[in-house]
């Protein structure tokens, strides 16, 4: 129902084109979005830049070269042995759905947003690949 | 967590959060910074509030040929914003530049001029460290309604509503900062970030943009009834202005 809604929503934007239609089961989105294969290592990448997701600002992960990490959201470590990839891949494209008042803002989402900068408008944070990407890193993370 | 956002929305329901809950936003200030915050001869922000108190003598039509000396304005950054006989909400900033075109027959200074921020800060340092104390009541309920509105809502690319950090994730750090509760009780502030002194509504601006919500103008209807909830919300804490932030 909820899914049905979120993909309705998502196909009725102007911007429909940036985000990818998905299906939710239970608390994840178990097929990777737009059939795309992610790559670890562009994860790790897209988790450490502090100007696009900046997921530092609010979670720590296991890098002792990474200096003034957030302690908002859980750590990071083990992530991969907590979730699987479906569960990872529902929280970062909208954690709201599962928890509707989650206050980690949802990385691939443009519809229902209020006030949006203009220059931020109609488009997610993450792409449906660095959605895929991040999934693929975090994964990883199972100590 | 919902239980807990639950509890807060029956709080809030009850009325302003109560000033028990907030800590004073000196307490989320480094050591080193809370002593030069207190320390005149260590915090630049002096320089405006020097130049302010030169600025109420000067003139013909000089602010003191009205109020007397600046001293008369002590605890008056309390009760402000507050609603004007005319039903507009005015901060601070928006009374002087009221008192400058209206009583002074001069021009506005201009929101974020020195000229404006130095008599801002002048005034406001008259009533540090007194308790915060605006009308919430008649005329300004409305106004404090809007505000509170303003801060409940999740906003921005990233969906993002004030209480959600300033509320809930308070003393954490985000990055190498740590949340504080979002008071205005320092404003204006010298932030070692601007390099300079600045409004509360400048750091407003960094706000929205830090959710990536639309930054509002300095001075605009949103961000007057958002001071006047986050002064509401600071009731019975210490003005700290000028403050020193990071």
């Amino acid at each position: 129902m909820r899914a049905a809604l979120v993909l309705l929503l998502a196909a009725a934007s102007p911007a429909a084109g940036q985000v990818t239609p998905f299906t939710v089961a239970g608390d994840a989105i178990e097929a990777p979005l737009a059939g795309r294969a992610g790559d670890a290592a562009r994860g790790e990448a897209v988790v450490k830049n502090r100007e696009s997701a900046n997921c530092l600002i609010c979670h720590s992960i296991p890098d002792a070269r990474e200096a003034f990490m957030g302690e908002i959201g859980p750590p990071l470590a083990g992530v991969g042995a907590r979730l699987t990839p479906g569960q990872i891949r529902l929280r970062l494209v909208d954690p709201t759905l599962v928890n509707p008042g989650a206050i980690m803002p949802p990385y691939h989402r443009i519809h229902d947003l209020v006030r949006v900068d203009p220059r931020f408008a109609g488009r997610p944070v993450l792409s449906a690949q660095e959605i895929e990407d991040v999934v693929a890193w975090l994964a990883t993370l199972r100590e | 967590m919902i239980r807990r956002a639950a509890a807060a929305a029956a709080l809030l329901a009850c009325g302003v959060a109560a000033a028990s809950e907030l800590r004073p936003a000196r307490d989320f200030l480094s050591p080193e910074l809370r002593a030069q915050q207190d320390d005149p001869s260590r915090h630049p922000g002096w320089l405006w509030v020097e130049e302010g108190e030169a600025l109420w003598q000067r003139g013909e039509r000089s602010c003191q040929s009205c109020h007397g000396g600046i001293a008369t304005m002590a605890g008056v950054a309390t009760r402000y914003p507050a609603v004007a006989p005319d039903g507009a909400l005015l901060n601070l900033e928006g009374r002087i530049e009221r008192c400058r075109t209206q009583q002074q027959g001069a021009a506005a200074f201009g929101y974020e001029s020195d000229a404006l921020l130095s008599l801002t800060a002048a005034v406001a340092q008259r009533s540090r460290g007194l308790p915060m104390s605006v009308a919430t009541d008649g005329a300004a309920a409305p106004f404090v309604e809007e505000g509170r509105r303003f801060y409940e809502a999740r906003q921005g690319q990233l969906n993002l509503a004030c209480g959600q950090c300033h509320d809930d994730n308070a003393g954490r750090r985000l990055r190498g900062d740590v949340i504080s509760n979002g008071l205005g009780t320092g404003y204006p502030a010298y932030r070692l970030d601007w390099n300079t002194l600045g409004s509360l509504h400048r750091r407003l601006r960094a706000c929205s943009l830090g959710v990536r919500a639309t930054q509002l103008p300095l001075g605009a209807p949103e961000y007057l009834s958002l001071e006047l909830f986050l002064a509401a919300r600071a009731a019975g804490l210490p003005v700290e202005a000028p403050g020193l932030r990071r």
